[in-house]
Parts: C-alpha cells; structure tokens; sequence
C-alpha cells in the first residue's frame, strides 16, 4: 500500500524530486519506488525522528541499499530513538547477506559495532560471508578492522589455514595471511621466515603455476633481500626443472637482481638478461615490452663497470651513446 | 578473424538516449546520477560525438540542483554531498566546458565539504559520517586541482596515508592491509601524481604488480591476482601505464620506451573489441554479463589508452582494425579529454584560491550561533 494512502501519514506532504524542467539521466521510478521516496523527502526536510520515519528508511533502503543519505539519517534515528541496537546488528546481517556487495551495509554494521562496542559476532558473521564468496572485499576489510581495533589475532592464523586448504589460490587469503603476521609475529625472527619460505616452497610443489604462492615469497622476502636466504636460489633452480612456470623465472630474475646489487657480477648479470630474454620472447610473451624493459635496464645499472674502463669508455657515456643522445 | 570493427553507431544510440532516460532497473543508481553524467559525457567525447549545446546546458543545470547548499555534489537532488559524486560532477562538467559549466561550482563551499571530510591521519572519509578508503583521496585531489583549491595544507599527510596503501603485492588496497587492487591501485597512484608525491612509492614493485595483471589469455586485466578478467580494468589497470612512464621518466630512467606502454596493447584492444561489446551498443565486463553505463566508459577508456602512446610532444598510436575504431585520447590522471583537462585549468587558475573555512566539520548554522552569541 502506498504511504500516499495511508491515513496515519496524511499529516505529512510529500515531497517530489526537483529535477528540474528539463531532466538528464532520468530514471523511470516505478510507483513504489517514488511513492517512499517522496515521503523519504518530506521527513528529511522535517528532520522528523520519529518511529515512522525510521520504518520508512527500512523501505527507502530496500529499494536502494546505496542511498548513503538515507543510511546517514536511520543512524540518526537509532540514536534520537534510542532504538535497539541488538535487533539493528539482525537486521543488518540479514540485508549484509542479501547485498554484500554494497558500502554502505558494511559501513554501518561498523557503526553499530562500535556503538555497541561488541566484536563478538563478527568474525562467524564474516566467515559466512565468506563461505559464499572468499574474495569480497568489503568482508575482508571489515574482517581486518574488527582484528586490529579488538585485538582479535590469536585464531586468524589458523582460520587462513583453513581457507588456503579450501583454495590454495585465493590472493585474499594469502594477503590476510601477510596481514596476521607482520601484525603479530613479524617477519624478521629467522624462524618465523624460514616457516613462511617453507610454506611457500610446498604449496608450489603442490600447485606450481599458483601466482600467489610466488608473489608472496618475493613479498615477504624483498626487503630482506631475495639472496638473502641460503640455500633458495638452489631450491628454486631445482624447481625449475620439474616445476617451471613464468613466476618461477620472474623470481629468479628477481633473486639474481637482488645478488648483483650486493655483488656485480658478469656472470650473474648475464643469467638475468638471458631470463629475460626467455620471459619476453617465449614464457611470457603478454609482458614482452615490461620484460625487455627490464632487461635494459639491468644491463644498464649493472654494465661491468671494469670491461668499460677496460675499452676506455665511462658507463655514463656509453649508456648515452646507446641511447642515441 | 576479421578485423575487429568499434560499434560505433550503436554504442552512441545507447549513450544518446541514456542521457535523458534510464529504465527503472537504474534505481540501484539513484544516489550515483553524477556519476551517469560523467560516464555518459566522456564515453561521447571519447567517441568524439558531439554534445548538442542544449543538452550541455540541461546538464550543467541538473548538476547545480545536486550541488549540496554546504559545498559538495551529492548522488541526486536533495541528497547529501559525497566525494564520489562530487569528482563525477566536476569531471561532467568539465568536458562540457563552458563558462556556464564552470559557474555551477561553488569553490568556496567545495573547499569546506573537503576540509569538513579531512581526517587527521591524513586521509578522507567519502562523505560526512561516512567511511575511508584510498578513492577519497583520488577525489579530492581530483577536484581540488581541477578547481584551483588545492592548498598544501588540504593535503597535509595524504601523501604518507596513501603510500601505507601499498602492500607486499606491489599494488594499493583500500585502506593499509589491504589485498591490493586495480581500482584502488589506480585511485592512490593517481592522486599521488596530482599532489606531486609518486615518487614516494615503491614504482618498481607497482610496475611488476601491475603488468602482471594482464591475462595472458584473454589480453584484458584482472582486477586482483588469481581473480577474472573484467572490461573494466582496461582503464584502471591499463591507465596506470602512462602514470608509471611519465614518473619513471621525472625519475631520470633511460631506458623508456618511445613508442609503446609496458603492457601488451593489441591484445587489450582485441579483448575490448571482440569481448566486451554489445551488438546493440554499450560496452560490458566479459561475455555473458550485461551491458552498463560504467563499462561502457571504462572500457572506451581503456581501449583508448591501448590506442595512443605518448604525451603532447610524442605521440605514437597503434589502432587495431580500422581507422575508424580510433578514439580521442584520454588524459590518464583525471581521465577526461587532455584538451577539457587544460582548459579548465586555465579557467580556473585564473581566480583566486579561496580562504577556507578549517574547522573540521563545523556547520553554518554553528558559526552564525557563535557570532549571534558574542553580539
């Protein structure tokens, strides 16, 4: 039934949208739609608070769960109303369930969250959110508030576990997993990293063409220094063998990047370019003109520096002279 | 398989027509009118289709009335100011570029809405009561620059807050900790460049994280690692190309290209072309879903920047198929026309930055009760 109907809002005019008389982008509301809205509008000129103002933002939202403004002003009712704010974190849930996809549903349940200051729904409310899909992002950020403002870390590790078990190749999970640790742990004990290269190591064996997993070997490794852990470059060449994949080459090309800064080798400096070479012309040819970027500009940070005093020539002018200046 | 052709025709009878009326299943986008505006102008002048004078104006006049009376441009009329609304407005605006599109703004009360949501972290919420996240940062510093308001201290520790953005990944989530993503990644480089800071991040680490994003397959971009390929991404990824050259190049790096991005740009514009059109106009995320008005710019956008390497000086283009598949360039940062981008600067600058009002979140009604008070 239209509110233009009932009998309990004659009291209230309703309050058409100013579109103006010449409209763009105009929407064909259906019926119900502008009917709730028009009255949406006249309790928000009022700035009514009142039990059924706050029964109308209930409908305003279903029928447009984005409009933040109507969000903004059943916030304003809960307070004014001193409204229950237990039957707001149901209510919530059930429209988060139907809609999580959506800003302002998450927003909100943050607010009531923190109203109520109790955390300890969330995180089986998210974990069903996420059953249904692993990678929603508004879950997953709404997952790392409740953890880092609650200090609730001590089970997440093992709940990223789970879920790598699930899908070894969820990029969210593996980000929660680098947001557990460099929040707890840390990653400069050598054996919390040693555990983590480990892991990492395994879960390619298992599933060697995962980018994940290589992404964030090289990401928990890189500040460090790539070379830094003995004994990887062997593991990784071993690899190569029976577990090539293009992600096994950019970490090499990495890893070998990482020694000539240390060390400037000829040697070295040659394996880079030729895996470079490999990447752009046969591996992974979609990043041909990043690969072969990379390849001269290893060679120019790395050219031997004595093979050009050797020849006479300072590296600066023969960088200048190859680039035609 | 034949040359891919742009359908053109078609896509402007949807665009055409969406300018003036949207079916009902648009209600899901009554607080993001604006934001139909901006897709719908900047698919147009990507296409290079004229906009009659009558309709720039009926435009201009609509966003005046979701102009918020406390600074700011909201979803609809009558609705509260939101960052995102508000770069969509100006952009709109922007591209239609005439001194009637340009006096719609109010800078003076634009400047307040920004500073009523600054926080002191250095970040932004969307709206006010709202929430934060990196694409707050991108708007405002959109605008402000745009709108010749920006004062350093408008941006005081943005610059830091968005680099605690990027993550082990080497892209930008949406807040710190964040799995990093192609429409976040996109929001924080960008708005670093406006405020002259790129440099701060780690671009090396951005550059493999982004390039990597191109699907080897289906040669358009995902927008995270592990995820699907969507049309969309064609622009937040892609466009994070040219971004990345110009700041490698004020970086003083040698080995630049001249003549090509580093991503792989015939296979962006096959997937675009022979992926994500619809035979009866508008642009869309894969095959299978259905056609929409942001797809539809973002993909035009991104097929764009797959189009044209090079800034005023170089330019070098690569257009698949016919030559009338070519579109207009695009600036990369604000992603309007690079001409509609200089020309409102030149507007703009023209006027005098305006005196903010800094107290956070103070409301007129607060400062007339203040003075009322002291008389």
């Amino acid at each position: 039934m239209f509110y233009r109907d009932r009998k309990e809002w004659a009291d209230l005019e309703p309050v058409p949208q100013d579109d103006g008389p010449n409209p763009v982008v105009k929407i064909a509301y259906s019926e119900k739609f502008s009917d709730v809205y028009d009255y949406f509008r006249a309790l928000l000129k009022k700035d009514e608070r009142s039990d059924r103002a706050f029964a109308l933002t209930a409908e305003a939202i279903e029928l447009n769960a984005a409009n933040y403004t109507v969000w903004h002003y059943r916030r304003v009712l809960l307070q004014a109303l001193q409204k229950d704010l237990r039957e707001e974190m149901r209510y919530i849930t059930d429209i988060i369930e139907e809609q999580p996809k959506n800003y302002q549903v998450w927003h909100h349940r943050r607010m009531v969250v923190e109203w109520l200051n109790d955390p300890s729904e969330e995180l089986e409310f998210i974990a069903d959110i996420l059953s249904q899909d692993a990678k929603n992002y508004h879950a997953w950020q709404h997952r790392q508030w409740v953890i880092q403002e609650y200090k609730l870390w001590d089970n997440e590790l093992e709940f990223v576990e789970k879920l790598l078990e699930e899908d070894v190749r969820n990029n969210s999970v593996w980000n929660q997993r680098h947001f557990v640790i460099s929040h707890t742990t840390g990653y400069s004990s050598p054996a919390i990293l040693d555990r983590e290269v480990q892991y990492c190591l395994n879960q390619i064996r298992k599933a060697p063409h995962n980018e994940s997993a290589w992404n964030y070997l090289k990401g928990i490794l890189q500040d460090r220094g790539m070379s830094s852990h003995p004994g990887l470059l062997e593991q990784v060449l071993e690899l190569k063998e029976t577990h090539c994949s293009p992600y096994l080459l950019a970490f090499l090309v990495d890893c070998y990047e990482d020694a000539l800064e240390n060390n400037n080798q000829k040697e070295t400096l040659n394996r880079a370019l030729e895996v470079c070479e490999y990447l752009a012309q046969e591996k992974d040819t979609i990043r041909k003109e990043y690969w072969l970027f990379l390849q001269r500009s290893l060679e120019s940070r790395f050219e031997c520096i004595d093979v050009l005093l050797c020849q006479g020539i300072s590296p600066l002018l023969k960088s200048d002279i190859k680039n035609g200046v | 398989l034949p040359r891919p052709t742009l359908l053109r025709e078609q896509h402007y009878q949807y665009l055409k027509k969406g300018l003036r009326h949207l079916s009902d299943s648009y209600e899901c986008l009554d607080a993001s009118r604006p934001w139909l505006c901006y897709w719908i102008l900047h698919s147009l002048e990507l296409l290079e289709e004229p906009i009659p004078a009558a309709v720039a104006s009926d435009v201009c006049q609509f966003l005046a009335r979701c102009q918020s009376p406390t600074g700011g441009f909201a979803g609809g009329p009558g609705q509260h100011a939101h960052l995102a609304p508000t770069y969509a407005a100006v952009n709109a605006l922007c591209i239609i570029g005439t001194e009637e599109a340009y006096n719609v703004i109010d800078r003076e009360k634009l400047l307040d809405f920004l500073w009523s949501v600054k926080q002191p972290d250095g970040s932004f919420v969307m709206h006010v009561g709202g929430e934060v996240d990196v694409r707050s940062a991108y708007c405002a510093a959109s605008v402000a620059s745009l709108t010749n308001i920006l004062t350093p201290k408008l941006f005081e520790d943005t610059p830091s807050w968005i680099l605690r953005c990027q993550n082990w990944e080497g892209g930008l989530g949406g807040v710190p900790g964040l799995e990093a993503h192609g429409g976040y990644t996109f929001c924080g480089t960008a708005a670093l460049v406006i405020l002259g800071k790129e440099h701060m991040l780690d671009l090396k680490a951005l550059l493999r994280w982004v390039v990597s994003r191109q699907m080897r397959f289906e040669g358009g971009f995902q927008g995270r690692c592990n995820k699907l390929v969507d049309g969309c991404y064609s622009f937040w990824q892609a466009g994070l190309l040219p971004l990345l050259h110009r700041a490698f190049f004020k970086e003083g790096e040698s080995q630049l290209s001249r003549q090509r991005w580093m991503f792989e740009q015939q296979a962006l514009q096959e997937y675009i072309l022979l992926c994500c059109q619809n035979p009866a106009g508008g642009l869309l995320d894969k095959p299978g879903k259905s056609r929409d008005f942001y797809h539809t710019c973002y993909c035009l956008s991104g097929l764009s920047i797959a189009q044209h390497f090079g800034n005023v000086d170089l330019h070098h283009e690569l257009i698949l198929g016919k030559e009338e598949n070519r579109l207009a360039p695009t600036h990369p940062v604000y992603n309007i026309c690079p001409e509609k981008v200089a020309q409102a600067l030149q507007h703009f600058h023209q006027l005098p930055v305006p005196e903010a009002d800094q107290r956070h979140g103070a409301s007129t009604d607060m400062r007339a009760g203040v003075t009322a008070g002291i008389a």
